[in-house]
């Protein structure tokens, strides 16, 4: 990995950090009216809209508001929700596991059937796996997650009582119940990923076994298997990485979608039900932090980009 | 797998052999079904249908009868007339935000790609962003402090289709720029203008294109993400996907109520990632084939 490239990397990112806390923070400014108004409710007595309005320093300029604004938020200070009176990270910190553990397990199940499939797929294009696996990964690209979500909830909790409609028991209590009350909704979320990485995969490795260097490795008689897997995959590895990097942002949005159907306590109910509280400090804060989360997931994503392809990672250094 | 005789570049051959096929019977079915939804949604006002916001035209949860083809919902409303009036919000969100989308991030995708340099790195900068904000966490965001409208999450989800359009013309762009053809025009004097237009477009469009109808299949997804969490048009218009919601909790007596509104967005996204695939397959010029 060059050093150099990796510094330009790191330097990008703090216009991007600087940018997404500075959209974050602007929320607050985009609803209707006064923010502690609408924070407190038209109801609040005019000393509790004083008292917010100082805490948010909304009788100070924007540039000022946004860095002590910033100020508390380095700090860990995301502040607190004016219904429950709980610190926002503090929620966050209770809930994240939760959404990690979606997040992981949908992943994982996407990666180990999406890569066997299409290695499979590849090998024999238009063979009769190539053309059950496509249009099988075709039909549930077209399912909504809210919707597969419904339907697993219908057929294997309402008709077949396999599984949880909703509910969640913590890992360390009980991890048998854990993954019991996960299944559907970690398949719900990981179906339409194992379609979109296993239609990527297909075509680039389908692309990839059409170059020269793979006639030639089939000119010197290597098998089939060992062409897909040490000479095609990773070369056609390549979209799949960016791919898994730009989905883990619908991933996320997903899990939200998810989380509110399952009533999973995770970050994504805890917004959407900080929505409906109109508990916009909270809502602010969890969608600073997720929003700062994937902007590392994608640094990531972008140094894993240069490793898999020296011709990226070249091309970038030079440039 | 040992092959039982020699099997020269086999791989060419078959892919070779799917490549230009004509656009087939299920494009056509899926443009069809497209047709019909947008007219249906257009001229939903004339139809013999009920009001879909009035309660108690039948007993609730009442399944398909012939008098209510698709069933009545949990207050009584006509199911069939509520998910043809619920396809006007996903079609219009869809759509015009995707329009908007492209007409954005197409420019800035294909300017990028080609001149590179600092446009580029401040370009993509704005882009990475735009889609460091988790998509549909931005929406959320956006249209729950704006408060829920067509307008609010058609702007919402028209913003956040920038950055990924930009992307994938950028890279659509960049994988031409350096082609021979492009460089060879470059070589014999060119105007910059002159290769975008006549060099870089005809090949980025028709990806463009396919590109935006399966974009419009996201966004009308993401309009019912949103209208399942409660958060796009007001209650008593019906939408596609706070009807899938509304069917939630009965869903041990009265299924259809769900799964109504389910099939009609599940088919209408079908079909157009069925369409926007078929194009792409048409068009798309690949090594392979040259």
């Amino acid at each position: 990995m060059n050093a150099r490239y990796l510094g330009r990397k790191v330097l990008l990112l703090v216009p991007v950090l600087f940018a997404v806390s500075a959209l974050s923070f602007l929320l607050l400014n985009l609803l209707p009216g006064d923010p502690a108004i609408a924070i407190l409710g038209p109801s609040a007595t005019e000393q509790s809209v004083a008292a917010l309005r100082h805490d948010l320093d909304l009788d100070q300029p924007l540039p000022v508001r946004y860095v002590r604004w910033m100020g508390h938020t380095v700090t860990g200070d995301l502040g607190r929700s004016y219904v429950s009176n709980q610190p926002t990270v503090e929620a966050v910190r209770q809930r994240l596991p939760v959404t990690l553990e979606l997040l992981l397990l949908s992943q994982l199940l996407a990666l180990a059937l999406a890569i066997p499939l299409a290695l499979l797929a590849a090998s024999k294009p238009n063979g009769l796996l190539d053309r059950a696996s496509t249009s099988t990964a075709f039909a549930f690209l077209a399912i909504p997650n809210f919707m597969l979500g419904v339907l697993l909830i219908y057929l294997f909790a309402v008709r077949v009582h396999l599984f949880p409609a909703t509910g969640y028991t913590p890992f360390h209590d009980h991890p048998i119940e854990n993954l019991r009350a996960m299944a559907l909704p970690a398949v719900t979320l990981g179906v339409a990923e194992l379609a979109v990485y296993l239609r990527l995969l297909r075509s680039d490795l389908i692309a990839t076994l059409q170059q020269d260097y793979i006639t030639m490795a089939q000119a010197k008689g290597m098998s089939r298997n060992h062409i897909l897997l040490r000479h095609a995959l990773r070369p056609s590895a390549f979209s799949l990485v960016t791919a898994a990097g730009l989905n883990l942002g619908r991933l996320i949005g997903g899990a939200f979608v998810v989380e509110y159907l399952f009533a999973l306590p995770g970050i994504g109910s805890l917004t959407v039900e900080s929505i409906f509280k109109r508990d916009y400090i909270v809502v602010q804060g969890t969608v600073l932090l997720v929003a700062v989360g994937y902007v590392l997931a994608n640094f990531a994503v972008d140094v894993l980009y240069g490793v898999l392809d020296p011709r990226v990672r070249h091309a970038r250094a030079t440039a | 797998m040992p092959e039982p005789q020699p099997d020269p570049a086999s791989a060419d051959v078959e892919h070779g052999s799917t490549g230009r096929r004509r656009l087939g019977l299920l494009f056509w079915a899926s443009v069809g079904w497209l047709g019909l939804i947008a007219t249906l949604a257009a001229t939903a006002d004339w139809l013999p249908i009920p009001d879909p916001t009035r309660p108690g035209v039948a007993p609730a949860r009442q399944p398909p009868t012939l008098h209510h083809l698709l069933g009545v919902d949990v207050l009584g409303r006509d199911m069939l007339s509520r998910t043809i009036h619920g396809a006007r919000v996903s079609l219009v969100v869809g759509f015009s935000s995707i329009a908007f989308g492209l007409l954005v991030g197409g420019a800035v995708g294909v300017l990028a790609g080609y001149f590179r340099g600092r446009f580029e790195a401040i370009a993509m900068g704005t882009v990475d962003v735009l889609l460091a904000f988790p998509a549909l966490v931005f929406a959320l965001a956006l249209v729950s402090f704006l408060g829920p409208s067509l307008g609010t999450v058609t702007l919402a989800i028209g913003v956040l289709s920038i950055a990924p359009i930009a992307r994938i013309i950028r890279a659509s762009t960049l994988a031409f720029a350096q082609r021979e053809f492009v460089l060879a025009a470059r070589t014999v004097g060119a105007r910059h203008r002159r290769i975008i237009v006549n060099e870089i477009l005809p090949n980025v469009i028709p990806a463009a294109v396919s590109f935006a109808l399966v974009a419009v299949a996201v966004a009308i997804v993401s309009e019912g993400a949103l209208a399942f969490l409660g958060l796009s048009v007001a209650a008593p218009t019906p939408t596609w996907g706070s009807m899938i919601n509304e069917g939630r909790t009965v869903l041990q007596d009265a299924p259809h109520i769900s799964f109504v509104p389910s099939a009609a967005m599940f088919l209408t996204v079908l079909a157009l990632n069925f369409a926007g695939d078929s194009l792409r397959a048409r068009f798309d010029v690949g090594e392979g084939r040259l």
